[in-house]
């Protein structure tokens, strides 16, 4: 809870540093997967979600309003920064995945390619 | 609705180890702080003018979360929708993580504050509670004549 949380400086946010795990939900139908992550104090514009490869990255600046000169006394959320890496497996479609964030919850959804979809296969009476 | 128990299970502990990780390092203030690793989470912090809380409450109607103050305490209340896909939908749930159900939390509140002037405001899926520290109690320099 120090000025970096206000002023994020993206030059200083490496990945290295200690983050916090935002909680999941991650469930799976016949056409896709959807992820539902919990990051509080995360504005839209400090979201940044990264698709490289296989790797999906969700990582968030927690913003707090606070009054000048505030000194914390009890902190649950220690640290100003949400980090989580998945990796996708082969059949998901990372182009197409769809992202909405409200409330400080993200959800996205990641379809299955179409050849990875399930579908019906005619029985051929001979 | 199937659930794999195996990735869950496995999440779940890595979540566990880092709380406990957490708590160990952290005090807490009071007999009423020893909730951590409730819902919602909450960060307090004060100013010689004001004590600032902060819930940690994501996905949440505003007008659904109940926000009490009376005897020296606030208490944050409300209900959070579990979003899973219904029972009868033929999904996978792979990871549970996220809090869903009843939640109530109490923080307990210096004796200086002004229950008449407490603003709440809601953003980004974050309570926060700003309750005014009386006038009286506030520090002052006295001449000396």
């Amino acid at each position: 809870m120090n000025d970096k949380t206000r002023n994020p400086n993206p030059e200083t946010t490496g990945t290295s540093e200690a983050t916090l795990l935002p909680a999941v939900d991650v469930f799976e139908d016949a056409t896709g997967i959807t992820l539902l992550a919990d990051l509080p104090g995360v504005a839209k514009e400090q979201l940044h979600l990264h698709l490289e490869a296989d790797s999906l990255s969700i990582e968030g600046e927690v913003a707090l309003e606070m009054p000048e000169g505030m000194e914390a006394t009890h902190a649950e959320v220690s640290l100003p920064r949400f980090r989580r890496v998945f990796t996708l497996s082969k059949e998901l479609d990372g182009h197409k995945v769809t992202a909405e964030f409200r409330n400080g919850v993200l959800k996205l959804r990641i379809p299955k390619l179409e050849h990875a979809q399930p579908r019906r296969i005619e029985v051929q009476v001979a | 609705m199937y659930r794999s128990l195996f990735p869950h299970d496995l999440f779940a502990e890595l979540d566990r180890l880092q709380r406990e990780m957490g708590s160990s390092l952290g005090t807490s203030p009071s007999i009423r702080g020893l909730g951590r690793g409730g819902f919602p989470a909450v960060n307090v912090g004060g100013t010689p003018h004001s004590v600032e809380i902060y819930a940690f409450a994501p996905g949440i109607d505003p007008a659904a979360i109940e926000v009490q103050l009376e005897k020296g305490v606030l208490i944050v209340s409300g209900e959070r929708d579990p979003d899973l896909p219904a029972e009868d939908a033929k999904a996978t749930v792979h990871i549970r993580e996220r809090f869903s159900g009843r939640f109530r939390r109490v923080v307990s509140l210096p004796d200086d504050i002004d229950p008449d002037q407490v603003t709440a405001r809601y953003r980004d899926g974050v309570l926060h509670v700003s309750i005014q520290r009386r006038e009286a109690a506030l520090p002052r320099r006295i001449s000396v004549e």
